[in-house]
C-alpha cells in the first residue's frame, strides 16, 4: 500500500512538473496555431537566471521575480524579432522558426551560463513529508501548487476576461478579430509575454528538484509537448490533466512494470488515446476548412 | 558549398609553414556529454598555452586543433577524418564518450595516427589495436573497485539503479557481469532516464526488495544527484555507493552536504588532493592542475577533465622522449612509457597493454561533513 | 529543345555530383559531400511525406534506426550479406510504416506530429535498452560492405572516403529519379492534390487515407536506406541515429531548403550538413548561428531557399 502510495507521489512529483511546461504552451497555440518548441527554453531560462541571481547576491524571490520578467520580456522580444515579421507563412515555417529560436537560445545560454549544472535551495527545506508511509518534498507541493494555480489563472483569463476571449478570438480567425476591434499585435506580444512568464515561473519552481544547466530545454519541452497533446492542445484543462496523468504513468509504470520502459509505456497510451480521440481528452473538435 | 572551400583552403594557405607540432582533438564540449566534455576541451587548450609558453616540445610550438562533436559518433567520424586528412594533425585526443571514441579510432586505425581517448570501455583497448590508447580506468574496475569494498563490508545482496546514457548502462553492465567474482549478487536492477525529475519509484522498489545490503548507481550528471537526494528523501538507511561519473565537488554541492553524507564512491588522486601524503608520486601532479585549472576556469576540477590532462601528458612526454612526431616512434614511445604519473593515476604502457592503469589507481572515498575523505 | 524540369534537376545533380571532387583540397571533403548525399537520401523522403502528402513527421528517425540496425546485426545473427540487410532494413520499414500509419495517419498536424514522435522514441528506446541485441547506447559495430574491394580486384582502387562520396552519391541520384518520377505520376498527383485540400481530394472521390499511407511507407523507406547508407560507412552505429534530434533535423533540412521540391532537399541537407563544419572557427557560437540562419531563412524565404529563389529568377509570373 505504502508502495503504491509512493509511485503515485513520484508519479504526481512529476507529473506537476510536465504540467506546468504544457500549460505554457497553450497561450501562445491559442493566439496563433503555433506549438511554441521554444518553450522548454522558457522553464530553462527561469531555473538558470534565477541561479544567477541568486549566486550574484539577491534573495530568492527577487532572483524569481527577476527571472520571471526576464524571460517574459525575451518571449516578448522572440515575437517581435522572429514571429511577427513571418506572419502569414505556414504553420510549419512558424514551427521551425521555433526550433530555430530554441537552438538559437540554448547556444547563447551555453556562452552566457556555461555548462555546469546548478540548482538553489527548495522553499521550504528538504525534509520529506510523510503520508502513510509514503514520502514526498516539501518542493513537490510548491510545484503542484503553482501547476493549480496557474491553470485556475489561465481558465479564468480564458473564460472570464474580456482580453481572455480576444485572444481565442484572434487564433479562430485573425482578420474578423481585427475587424471587430481586436488589437491583434497586442495579442500577440502578451500571448508570448505570458507563456514566456509561465515557462520561466516553472524553472523557478522545477529547479530546486530537477536541477539545472543550459541544455534542459529540450526534454521539457519534448515531455510537456506530449503531456499537452495527451489532454489535447490549447485547452488548460488538457495540459493539466495530461501532465498529471503522464507522470503517473511513469511512477506506476517504473514501480510495477520496467523502470526502462517507463516513458514507452507513455507514449503507448498517448498513441491509444490519440486512436480514439484524436484531439486528445479534452481537445475540440475542429472542421477543415475547404 | 564552393565558398566554404575556398575560405578554408586560404585558412590553410595562410597558416605559417614554421616548425609547429599539430595536435588534433574531437571532444563533446556540448551535448548530452557536455559535463564530461567541457573540462576537457578546457583542460586541454589550457595546457597547450601553458607548454608553448614554456617553450613546446623540443623547441617546438604545439598547435591544437579542437572540435566540438556534441557527443554525435557521426560527427565524431567527420571531425576525425577532417583532423586526419585535412589539418594533418600527427596526433589525436578525444572521444568523450565510448561511442565517439568507436568511430575515430576507425578512422585513427586506418590512418595509423596514435588517439589517446577519454572513454571508460573496455573495448576501445581490448583487443590491443595498435594506435589507440586511453587514459581512464575502464567500467570495470570501477565495478571491482566498489565490489571489493563491499565485500570488505559483508556486502552480498545489492541493488543497482543506473542512467540510461551510456555511461550509465556500460557500467551497468560491466558490474553485473563482474559481481560475481566478489560472490555479490544484484538483487534488484532499476534504471532512469538522465534527464528524470524523481527516482522514488525505482529507489522504491529497491528498498522493498528483500534482502538488500547496498545500493549501487552508475551515472554522471544531474540524475546521480537526484538519486542520491531521493535515498535520503525515502529514508534508505543502506550503504550508498556512486561511481566515478560524479567524482567532482560539485556533486556534493547538488545533492547537498546532508543527502551526501556517507556516499562511497571510486575516485581518482585528483579529488583529494589535500589529502595527498607528501611524498605521493602523484602529488605534485595533482596539485599543479588543480591549482591551475581552478584558476583558469573558476570551477572546480572533475576526474574527466583529469583524464583529458593525463592524455595530453601522455602525448607530449612520449613526443620528447621520440624526438620526433612520427605516428609509429610517437606510438612506440607511448608504449615504453613507465611510471609516469597523472592525475588519474601511474601509467605504466606496453604493446600488449594500452590502458597503463590497475586497481591500485583508484581509491575508495567517502563524503564525511561535506569534504571527500579517504576510506582506508 | 525545352528540358522538363525533371531531367534539369537530375542533370544538375549528376554534374554536381561527378565535378564537385575536381574542387577538393582533401580527402576530407568526400567524406562531406557523402553525408550530405546520405542525408539529403532521408529528406527526399520528407519532401513526399511533408511536401507532397502534407504530413509532418517528427519520428522518421526511427526507420533511419531500423535501417542502420539491420547492417549491423543481420549480418552477424543471420550470415546475410550486408548490402542484402539493406533491403532487408528497407523491407522492415516498410512494414512497420504500414502497420503504424494506417492508425496515425488519421490524426492532423500537431496529433500526428506527436503520434509519430512517439513511434520513433519507442525504436530509438528498444536500441538503447534492448543491450543482449544491440549492445545498447554505446553503439555498435558494423560489418564492411565488401564492394570496395570488390571494385579494386575489378581495377577500380578508391580510397573509403572516394568510394563512399560516389557510392551515396550514386544512390541519390537514383533516389531523386524515383522521386521525381513519382512526382509527375497519377499517384504523385493525387498526393500533391491532398496536399491542398483533403476535403477537397476526398470529395472528387480520391482514397484519401490510403495515398496517405503510400507516401508515409515510401518515406519510411528513404529514411531506412539513408540509415544503412551511414551505418555501412562509419561501421559503427549508435542509437543515437535513431533520436528525437535527427528527427528534427530531416525536418528542418526539407523545410530549410523547400519541403515541396527535390532539388530543395538536396539544397537542405548540404547546407545543414555543411554549417557544423564552416562553423568550427567559432565553434562556442555554432548553436547560435545555426539557430539564426533557420530563423532567418524562414522569415526572408518562407517556402525554402529553392523554391523562392526560383521564384525570383522566374519572376511574378508563377
Amino acid at each position: 500500500m505504502s508502495e503504491l502510495l509512493q509511485f503515485l507521489l513520484s508519479g504526481v512529483t512529476v507529473g506537476a512538473v510536465y504540467a506546468l511546461v504544457a500549460l505554457g504552451f497553450t497561450i501562445i497555440y491559442n493566439a496563433s496555431d503555433v506549438v511554441n518548441f521554444a518553450q522548454g527554453e522558457f522553464v530553462m531560462l527561469g531555473g538558470m537566471i534565477t541561479v544567477m541571481t541568486y549566486l550574484a547576491g539577491a534573495p530568492l524571490p527577487l532572483a524569481a521575480l527577476v527571472a520571471v520578467v526576464a524571460t517574459a520580456a525575451l518571449g516578448v522580444a522572440m515575437n517581435k524579432l522572429a514571429i511577427e515579421p513571418a506572419r502569414g507563412a505556414p504553420v510549419v515555417s512558424l514551427v521551425i522558426i521555433t526550433i530555430g529560436v530554441s537552438i538559437f537560445i540554448r547556444g547563447a545560454a551555453q556562452l552566457v551560463f556555461g555548462k555546469q549544472i546548478h540548482t538553489f535551495p527548495a522553499f521550504s527545506g528538504d525534509d520529506p513529508i510523510r503520508i502513510m508511509g509514503a514520502t514526498i518534498l516539501p518542493q513537490s507541493l510548491w510545484v503542484i501548487a503553482g501547476s493549480v494555480a496557474v491553470f485556475i489563472g489561465l481558465w479564468l483569463f480564458f473564460t472570464r476576461t474580456l482580453l481572455g476571449r480576444a485572444v481565442l478570438a484572434t487564433s479562430n480567425n485573425r482578420l474578423a478579430a481585427q475587424l471587430v476591434g481586436i488589437n491583434t499585435p497586442f495579442v500577440m506580444t502578451l500571448s508570448f509575454a505570458m507563456s514566456a512568464g509561465i515557462g520561466a515561473l516553472a524553472g523557478v519552481l522545477v529547479t530546486p528538484i530537477t536541477m539545472t544547466s543550459y541544455d534542459v530545454g529540450l526534454a521539457f519541452a519534448l515531455k510537456g509537448f506530449a503531456a499537452a497533446m495527451l489532454g489535447g492542445m490549447g485547452n488548460p484543462k488538457g495540459a493539466l490533466v495530461g501532465g498529471f496523468l503522464l507522470g503517473v504513468l511513469e511512477g506506476l509504470t517504473a514501480g510495477y512494470i520496467s523502470s526502462q520502459y517507463k516513458d514507452a509505456a507513455a507514449f503507448i497510451v498517448i498513441l491509444a488515446v490519440l486512436f480514439f480521440m484524436p484531439q486528445g481528452l479534452f481537445g475540440s473538435k475542429s472542421t477543415d476548412r475547404v | 558549398m564552393k565558398t566554404f572551400l575556398t575560405t578554408t583552403a586560404l585558412i590553410a594557405l595562410a597558416l605559417p609553414a614554421l616548425a609547429e607540432i599539430r595536435i588534433g582533438a574531437s571532444i563533446s564540449a556540448t551535448g548530452p556529454a557536455a559535463f564530461l566534455g567541457d573540462p576537457q576541451h578546457k583542460t586541454l587548450e589550457m595546457l597547450v598555452e601553458d607548454l608553448n609558453a614554456k617553450g613546446g616540445i623540443n623547441g617546438e610550438q604545439i598547435v591544437l586543433v579542437a572540435y566540438d562533436d556534441g557527443g554525435d559518433p557521426n560527427k565524431a567520424r567527420t571531425f576525425a577524418t577532417r583532423l586526419v586528412e585535412d589539418d594533418e594533425v600527427v596526433a589525436i585526443i578525444g572521444g568523450t564518450t565510448t561511442g565517439t571514441t568507436m568511430s575515430i579510432l576507425a578512422v585513427t586505425e586506418e590512418a595509423q595516427i596514435p588517439f589517446i581517448s577519454l572513454a571508460g570501455a573496455i573495448d576501445i583497448v581490448k583487443p590491443v589495436k595498435p594506435f589507440t590508447f586511453k587514459t581512464p580506468h575502464t567500467d570495470r574496475m570501477a565495478c571491482q573497485k566498489i565490489f571489493e569494498d563491499m565485500q570488505k563490508n559483508g556486502i552480498t545482496r545489492i541493488g543497482m539503479i543506473s542512467g540510461t546514457d551510456g555511461f550509465g548502462a556500460s557500467m551497468q553492465a560491466q558490474c553485473k557481469d563482474v559481481a560475481p567474482d566478489y560472490g555479490i549478487e544484484i538483487i534488484a536492477d532499476e534504471t532512469y532516464d538522465p534527464k528524470d525529475a524523481d527516482m522514488t519509484a525505482q529507489l522504491t522498489k529497491i528498498k522493498g526488495t528483500e534482502g538488500v545490503q547496498a545500493i549501487l548507481n552508475p551515472g554522471f550528471g544531474q540524475g546521480p544527484s537526484i538519486v542520491t537526494r531521493n535515498v535520503r528523501q525515502l529514508a534508505i538507511d543502506l550503504p550508498f555507493y556512486q561511481s566515478h561519473g560524479v567524482a567532482s565537488d560539485g556533486f556534493i554541492e547538488l545533492a547537498g552536504a546532508e543527502a551526501a553524507e556517507g556516499v562511497r564512491l571510486p575516485g581518482t588522486a585528483l579529488l583529494v588532493a589535500g589529502l595527498l601524503a607528501a611524498d605521493d608520486p602523484q602529488k605534485p601532479v595533482v596539485d599543479a592542475y588543480k591549482a591551475m585549472f581552478e584558476a583558469k576556469t573558476g570551477t572546480p576540477v572533475s576526474t574527466f577533465g583529469g583524464y583529458a590532462h593525463d592524455a595530453f601528458l601522455i602525448l607530449t612526454d612520449a613526443m620528447a622522449r621520440a624526438g620526433s612526431t612520427e605516428p609509429a616512434a610517437v606510438r612506440d614511445a607511448i608504449e615504453a612509457t613507465a611510471g609516469l604519473a597523472g592525475t588519474t593515476g601511474i601509467y605504466t604502457f606496453s604493446p600488449e597493454d594500452h590502458l597503463g592503469l590497475d586497481l591500485s589507481a583508484f581509491r575508495m572515498l567517502e563524503i564525511q561533513g561535506g569534504k571527500w575523505t579517504l576510506v582506508e | 529543345m525545352r528540358m522538363t524540369a525533371k531531367s534539369a534537376t537530375l542533370l544538375a545533380l549528376v554534374i554536381l555530383i561527378a565535378l564537385a571532387p575536381v574542387f577538393f583540397p582533401s580527402g576530407f571533403y568526400y567524406r562531406v559531400g557523402a553525408l550530405v548525399f546520405v542525408n539529403a537520401l532521408a529528406v527526399i523522403g520528407i519532401v513526399i511525406l511533408t511536401g507532397w502528402a502534407g504530413q509532418v513527421s517528427l519520428g522518421h528517425a526511427g526507420f533511419a534506426g531500423i535501417g542502420a540496425y539491420a547492417c549491423a546485426l543481420a549480418p552477424v545473427h543471420w550470415g546475410i550479406h550486408p548490402a542484402l540487410a539493406v533491403l532487408l532494413g528497407a523491407a522492415i520499414s516498410a512494414v512497420l510504416a504500414w502497420l503504424v500509419g494506417r492508425p496515425i495517419l488519421r490524426l492532423k498536424g500537431y496529433y500526428l506530429g506527436v503520434a509519430s514522435l512517439g513511434m520513433g522514441i519507442l525504436i530509438a528506446m528498444v536500441l538503447n535498452n534492448e543491450r543482449w541485441l544491440t549492445r545498447g547506447p554505446d553503439g555498435i559495430e558494423v560489418p564492411e560492405l565488401g564492394l570496395r574491394a570488390v571494385l579494386k580486384d575489378a581495377g577500380l582502387d578508391l580510397s573509403n572516403g572516394q568510394f563512399w562520396y560516389f557510392f551515396c552519391g550514386i544512390v541519390l541520384i537514383l533516389g531523386a529519379w524515383l522521386a521525381l518520377n513519382l512526382r509527375d505520376s497519377a499517384t504523385g498527383r493525387a498526393l500533391r492534390a491532398l496536399h491542398g485540400s483533403e476535403v477537397a481530394a476526398r470529395t472528387v472521390g480520391m482514397d484519401v487515407a490510403r495515398l496517405k499511407l503510400h507516401a508515409f511507407v515510401i518515406s519510411a523507406v528513404y529514411a531506412s536506406i539513408s540509415g544503412s547508407l551511414l551505418a555501412l560507412q562509419n561501421k559503427f552505429i549508435t542509437p543515437d541515429v535513431a533520436g528525437f534530434m535527427h528527427s528534427v533535423e530531416m525536418v528542418t533540412m526539407a523545410v530549410l531548403g523547400g519541403v515541396g521540391s527535390v532539388a530543395g532537399a538536396i539544397f537542405g541537407a548540404a547546407v545543414l550538413t555543411l554549417l557544423p563544419q564552416l562553423l568550427t572557427i567559432f565553434a562556442e557560437y555554432e548553436q547560435l548561428v545555426l539557430g539564426l540562419v533557420m530563423v532567418l531563412v524562414m522569415i526572408f524565404l518562407r517556402e525554402g531557399v529553392v523554391p523562392s529563389i526560383l521564384r525570383k529568377i522566374r519572376g511574378s509570373g508563377e
